[in-house]
């Protein structure tokens, strides 16, 4: 399965169809001394509905400042980042956070759990924000795990699992609000690759099944080309090549 | 997010650093349980000194006097009284006036005479006071023995123990039910001729009231009395009357017997007719003495009540209510910085935390409304233990106050008082400082930046 490549439609057949996520040469800058850093200069890009995208790059290229950016966690310098025919950069922060909340989830190299919850609590936090109600949850949270394979050890807390059992939990709380766009940061970067290549696996699937797009940061090329359907160069906050593959 | 949500997480964050937050909330409750204890001090003390006051039994009446006579109790009052010449005087018509008043049950002129009572071939000197009936309903005769008058004219006497003693020192519990004889001086009008000047001399006219306008006569007079009642300590407290009665007679058989009182010189002087010294006017509602008090200013009379006298006493304890209450405050206000402290240092411990909460979608103001919950809910369970602390210290300083009490001979006495009220507003003060001092290091934590939170280290 993981060898295969699913056969899906390429951007070119979708171009009728608006893109799940468009930036339009977006800038970050941060003010750093005297000087600025342009972590994000002048990126456009597009990405279709159900794609699955890698962005590539050495570390300092901009692109976990990009990923951010798409996620509305931060905001663009200049240029925009539309979703949905919005501007994320013109959006309030409050807009933002619904957007965070009901339209992304996000996957951390880090996994990110809050070690004092349960599973169960952890994947059960986004739809707190999210006001559904607590009878839905339950139920919600249960699905969320079945989906990533972890059905059982509920209770545990998250210390108490392993690194690819962890990046499950946290692939099951960013599903907890049903998002349309995934965005994955280094997701297999604290996992061997074995379980790297499980995670992604689940991911792909993922998509596939719930026809979430998903951008995902990555150094690691060779996983990006077994799993990604496009892969995006990025160097010096800039955006250097693609390459669709089929 | 929804307020139950909030509030479970606020609870599971707290109890996340129990020694911390524990400590920051007992804290707090020194701070309530410190404030309390002050305020209820100044209430203990405060219902302590009115309770005597009370007890005097003189809450329900307004004195009235003519601004024509003697200064008032109110010297700024006097000055502002242009003419007192002018001023009316408190004559039969003006009584029926104030009788007339809303509120008012009853109008009784001050009776104070001198009299003796002769008793066993002896007699005795002592001053004679009215009474009205409504005096028996009153607290100031709680501690007669015997009745009171059975109607307002009865020829019956009620006399001061320490005066009964010295008619029967043996057993002055024997004197009720006996009869006893009052002299007295009666007031008794001059007849005037046909050229309005008054005789001296021939028959005495009684039923010309009116028409003492010259002058009258004190004729010595006697009345047989039944002794009904004895009583341990004047009524009121002793407050009413400037010299202190012993024999006390129902005051509208002094009015009938016409006795003849000091004041009336004042009256002779000025001719017209009979008029009062001062007149005790009793209100129906302690409530409404300022009212009445009002009306009868607005006749022109000087009135004063025990509400006046309360007046600066009530000053004072607002005053010492204001800094017992300021006393109390600091601990509060300590531990409001201890709520700081705690906050903030919860804010930087858990960085990462708000980072991943805003990054699956928690708003700004939801991280804000989370550090608020924790800082209400410190501030409630503060508020709680304080009030209870606060009522064990109350309980031990009453304790205390007992045994000191006690060991003088004086009765225990509650000097700590927590209203009701106060419990309530020391919950609701206690979760309000605790916010406001939340206001900080929540506004804090909802600006982080969650791309500087989550950033891998």
């Amino acid at each position: 399965m993981a060898a295969s490549k699913p056969v899906r439609m390429t951007s070119t057949e979708t171009s009728h169809t608006p893109p799940a996520v468009r930036a339009e040469t977006v800038c970050r800058h941060y003010p750093m001394g005297g000087s600025v850093i342009r972590a994000v200069d002048g990126v456009s890009l597009a990405i279709e509905r159900g794609e699955f995208v890698a962005l590539l790059g050495q570390s300092g290229s901009g692109k976990s400042t990009l990923l951010n950016l798409l996620a509305g966690l931060d905001r663009p310098t200049s240029g925009s980042v539309l979703v949905q025919g919005r501007d994320l950069a013109k959006m309030s922060s409050e807009d933002l956070a619904r957007y965070r909340r009901n339209d992304v989830g996000m996957v951390f190299q880090a996994f990110h759990l809050i070690p004092s919850m349960t599973i169960t609590e952890n994947v059960e936090l986004p739809m707190r924000f999210a006001e559904v109600e607590r009878t839905e949850r339950a139920q919600r949270v249960r699905e969320s795990l079945e989906r990533v394979g972890l059905g059982h050890r509920l209770k545990h807390r998250p210390s108490e699992l392993s690194g690819g059992e962890q990046q499950r939990v946290s692939l099951a709380r960013a599903l907890a609000n049903r998002p349309q766009l995934l965005l994955a940061d280094e997701p297999t970067g604290n996992l061997d690759s074995r379980t790297g290549e499980d995670i992604l696996n689940l991911i792909r699937d993922l998509s596939l099944s719930l026809g979430m797009t998903v951008a995902m940061v990555t150094h690691e090329r060779a996983l990006a080309e077994r799993f990604a359907q496009r892969l995006i160069f990025l160097a010096d906050g800039k955006l250097v090549s693609q390459e669709a593959l089929a | 997010m929804k307020g139950y949500d909030l509030f479970e997480l606020a609870v599971r964050n707290l109890r996340q650093s129990k020694l911390r937050n524990g400590l920051t909330t007992v804290g707090i409750s020194v701070g309530v349980a410190s404030l309390v204890a002050m305020l209820s001090l100044g209430v203990g003390l405060q219902q302590l000194a009115t309770r005597r006051l009370a007890g005097s039994g003189m809450f329900d009446t307004v004195f009235v006097t003519s601004k024509q006579d003697f200064r008032g109790f109110d010297r700024e009052d006097d000055q502002k009284t242009d003419h007192p010449e002018k001023a009316p005087v408190l004559d039969e018509a003006s009584r029926n006036q104030m009788a007339h008043l809303q509120y008012v049950t009853e109008v009784e002129p001050e009776v104070r005479v001198m009299g003796e009572i002769a008793y066993n071939g002896e007699t005795h000197f002592g001053f004679v006071t009215g009474l009205p009936m409504s005096a028996r309903e009153n607290e100031a005769f709680e501690d007669l023995r015997g009745k009171f008058f059975s109607g307002p004219e009865a020829d019956e006497v009620i006399l001061l123990n320490e005066f009964a003693k010295e008619l029967d020192p043996q057993d002055p519990k024997r004197l009720i039910g006996q009869e006893v004889t009052l002299r007295y001086g009666e007031r008794q009008a001059l007849p005037v001729d046909s050229g309005d000047r008054p005789q001296f001399s021939g028959s005495p006219n009684n039923d010309a009231k009116a028409n003492d306008d010259f002058g009258f006569s004190v004729v010595r007079k006697t009345q047989a009395l039944k002794v009904v009642g004895i009583i341990q300590e004047e009524p009121y407290g002793g407050m009413r009357t400037v010299s202190r009665g012993r024999i006390f007679l129902p005051v509208d058989l002094t009015e009938k017997l016409n006795m003849a009182q000091f004041t009336d010189m004042r009256s002779s002087l000025r001719g017209g007719g009979k008029t009062y010294m001062t007149l005790t006017v009793r209100v129906k509602d302690p409530a409404k003495v300022a009212q009445v008090q009002d009306a009868i200013n607005k006749m022109g009379f000087r009135t004063f009540s025990v509400l006046d006298a309360t007046k600066s006493l009530r000053r004072f304890f607002t005053v010492l209510d204001l800094f017992l209450g300021i006393f109390g405050s600091l601990a509060l206000a300590v531990a409001t910085l201890a709520i700081v402290n705690t906050l903030v240092m919860a804010v930087l411990e858990r960085r990462r935390e708000i980072g991943v909460m805003k990054a699956i979608g928690a708003s700004d103001r939801d991280v804000k409304r989370l550090f608020f919950s924790e800082a209400g809910a410190m501030g409630f369970l503060g508020g709680v233990l304080g009030i209870l602390l606060g009522l064990a210290i109350g309980k031990a300083i009453n304790v205390g106050t007992g045994i000191y009490l006690h060991r003088h001979q004086l009765p225990a006495e509650a000097v700590w008082i927590m209203p009701p009220w106060l419990i309530g507003a020391a919950i609701v003060f206690s979760i309000l400082v605790s916010l406001l001092a939340g206001l900080y290091p929540a506004s804090r934590a909802a600006r982080l930046d969650p791309v500087q939170t989550l950033k891998y280290e």
